[in-house]
């Protein structure tokens, strides 16, 4: 965990001071809409199709258990009793009320939560590995520079008004869990010979209707010139990205359009003027950040207890364990995913009551600390193993134990035309449907690990791109029509789908899911060939067909 | 458009020149990019300061010959949206080191002006009355800092080493 210190706190706090005046001065109307609307986007306020809504950031997905109690709060006291957790690790509120929102703003300061940046053209919030600092094999801990960048990019006197929105990721595993290669900057945190943290940096990734997997424009940066190396990225964009399409003002544009090679150049350019500059970071600041991340006092405990010896024995508790518990770097320790998939819920979401209730859990078995993913699932980072059976439980109460992690019905979606201005179909309903026709585990456990992504329009919130199948909604002559991808993925190994055919209406959008589950199960090797790997060694063709055949 | 420079709202020494606008005999002129490159010298020869007014699609680099001969650059922000000219507004101050009058023009708010100060903003044509007079007040609006800029406050980063070796003089 990271504890903001009396600075951190004082530029929260004048934030918020900021925001209530430009509330004041948006209700007075001395400030226009259009005017104010940028200010609110820079304060994670979007204005939906019901009401206003808020985006608040939880950067590299780390909360403590008084944070979410925070964020339970503000679901009970100015929304509806719920919040929404995001594929980019903030959570949304949908029914805020503008003159409202200053106060909410205020109590989340409080406990070290802010909502700068999470919308409008600047700096977005710093995502990275949900298992980051407990994850077995991991260079170094992520959140540490994820924490510096978090720092760097807040309130940027050059780059608050960028040509389009701007992310950045970062992983320290092998096995991407942050999809990097989807991000405006994509950084993987490597050692170089002489052992020495440093990233390879990739740039030009992002989805929507343009999408476009991220390339390597630098092998490797030091660890101390992170912070200039971005910065000269970021100056080349803010000058030469697009701002006459906003469909074309992403950097991946930019990188498209000029080519990876030309584009390093001017970076390169610009980055040796400024390399040796007062942002190059000197040891003792990553000290002084790594200091005030606090890790927990594990104990010395046996790899397997008795007690999860004995409740190895409950067939309904060695589901969940086998689904969502994973191993951790110490011995004795694991890491605990926790769906917020429910058969027939909406993909994400939490009530208040399971937000207070699992800080209550988080307190008891997981050090206080509580992780965001971008899957839409939380993860509780350590607990010790003996924990699990007790924990099992009381989640099952919360119904926060469904067993489905990274299976079929482990679906992202957006909120799609249920909440949002911008879809043009509907998204939740689709995710739902899905969720009871795979309702039965041992089925999804046949199927095995198989992600399913929808969009409710072409923005591509809910990353239809990269799903293994991705369903896409879009209008056409006033309906819903979906288009199906098959084999798109976001780890390390991101690529985009391809098409299989012709939209499907809305009441055929899981029958088609079936029938490629179907055809999938019949194609297969063997039990172990995963989804994906089927349509790599047969492409979309016999996919297409069982599922055109009847239509 | 009220003009705020030194913190202060003030009469605008500058008369502004359109591309045609006759070349008045005596006074401060700030003129177009394109009408003060095709004539530098003459203009620059002549009595009263002068102005430049650069568009935020020109490269800044081009500028550098004249830098230390004219008295203001007035960059341009078509809407506040738009932040190519912060991009600008450093590199004059940071790799040029430009040390004369710079201008923001155009949509400027009172909720740009601590980004426009950190970039290296002196002066400032305000859109609202109302904005200029709260010029102070918003100025003042945040003491902390997280990025190193050419203004030269302190970063947070910085302070916190600062504290931390002042805490370790007194243990």
């Amino acid at each position: 965990m990271y504890a903001y210190d009396e600075i951190d706190r004082t530029l929260v706090n004048e934030r918020v001071s900021e925001f209530r005046d430009q509330v004041k001065r948006r209700l007075s109307g001395e400030l226009t809409e259009d005017e104010f609307k940028i200010l609110r986007l820079q304060n994670g306020v979007y204005l939906q199709l019901h009401a206003y809504m808020f985006r608040v950031a939880i950067p590299y997905g780390t909360l403590a258990t008084n944070q979410l109690r925070a964020l339970a709060h503000v679901a009970r006291k100015y929304d509806r009793g719920y919040g929404h957790f995001t594929t980019r690790q903030n959570i949304q509120f949908n029914w805020i009320k503008l003159a409202e929102l200053p106060d909410a703003v205020e109590d989340l300061a409080k406990v070290g939560i802010h909502a700068m940046q999470t919308s409008g053209n600047n700096m977005r919030n710093v995502t990275s590995d949900q298992w980051a600092g407990v994850a077995p094999g991991e260079i170094e801990d992520p959140r540490i520079w994820s924490e510096l960048i978090r720092q760097h990019t807040t309130l940027h006197p050059e780059f608050s008004f960028l040509p389009r929105k701007f992310k950045i990721a970062i992983t320290a595993s092998d096995h991407d869990r942050a999809a990097i290669k989807i991000h405006d900057i994509g950084l993987r945190l490597i050692k170089n010979e002489k052992g020495e943290t440093g990233f390879e940096v990739l740039v030009g990734g992002g989805l929507g209707r343009t999408p476009f997997i991220a390339k390597t424009i630098k092998h490797f940066v030091h660890g101390r010139d992170i912070l200039s190396y971005i910065e000269a990225i970021l100056r080349v964009y803010n000058q030469y990205g697009r701002r006459d399409n906003i469909y074309k003002a992403r950097i991946k544009i930019l990188v498209h359009e000029l080519g990876i090679e030309k584009f390093s150049r001017e970076v390169e350019d610009e980055w040796q003027h400024i390399r040796n500059s007062s942002l190059q970071i000197d040891d003792e600041v990553i000290e002084d950040i790594r200091s005030r991340f606090t890790y927990p006092a594990y104990e010395k405990l046996p790899h397997m207890p008795d007690e999860l010896r004995q409740a190895a024995a409950d067939p309904d508790f060695e589901a969940w364990r086998k689904n969502s518990v994973a191993p951790h770097k110490v011995q004795g320790y694991s890491i605990v995913t926790i769906s917020l998939k429910p058969t027939g819920g909406p993909p994400g979401d939490a009530t208040a009551e399971q937000m207070d209730a699992l800080a209550d859990l988080a307190d008891r078995y997981s050090f206080g600390e509580i992780r965001v993913g971008h899957e839409q699932n939380l993860a509780l980072p350590h607990v010790a193993k003996r924990d699990l059976p007790a924990l099992w439980k009381a989640l099952d109460k919360l119904g926060l134990a469904t067993p489905n992690v990274n299976l079929i019905t482990d679906i992202i979606a957006c909120p799609g035309l249920d909440y949002c201005s911008l879809a043009n179909a509907r998204s939740i309903p689709i995710a739902q449907e899905l969720t009871r026709r795979f309702a039965n585990h041992e089925l999804a456990n046949l199927i095995g690990r198989l992600h399913i992504n929808i969009s409710g329009c072409i923005n591509a919130c809910g990353h239809h791109h990269v799903g293994h199948i991705g369903i896409l909604g879009v209008e056409k002559n006033g309906e819903e029509v979906y288009q199906i991808t098959i084999g798109g993925r976001a780890d390390e190994n991101a690529a985009l789908g391809t098409l299989i055919g012709p939209g499907v209406k809305f009441d055929e959008v899981a029958d088609v899911v079936e029938d490629i589950v179907e055809a999938y199960l019949a194609l297969r090797e063997r039990p172990e060939e995963l989804f994906m790997d089927t349509v790599k060694r047969l492409g979309v063709e016999p996919f297409k067909e069982r599922v055109y055949a009847t239509r | 458009m009220p003009l705020v420079n030194g913190g202060k709202i003030v009469d605008d020494g500058f008369v502004k020149l359109a591309v045609d606008t006759p070349l008045p005999e005596r006074g401060d002129i700030l003129v177009p990019a394109e009408r003060f490159l095709g004539d530098a010298e003459g203009l620059l020869e002549r009595s009263g300061k002068v102005g430049v007014i650069w568009p935020n699609n020109r490269d800044i680099a081009e500028l550098v010959p004249y830098l230390g001969r004219i008295a203001a650059v007035a960059l341009v922000f078509p809407t506040f949206r738009d932040g190519r000219a912060y991009s600008q507004a450093r590199l004059l101050r940071e790799r040029y080191n430009y040390r004369g009058e710079l201008r923001a023009t155009g949509q400027v708010l009172r909720d740009q002006f601590v980004f426009m100060l950190r970039a290296g903003f002196d002066a400032f044509e305000v859109k609202k009355q109302a904005d200029a007079e709260a010029f102070m007040q918003t100025a003042k609006r945040y003491s902390v800092f997280y990025q190193p800029t050419g203004d030269g406050r302190i970063t947070a980063l910085h302070r916190r080493m600062q504290l931390r070796h002042s805490e370790g003089v007194g243990t």
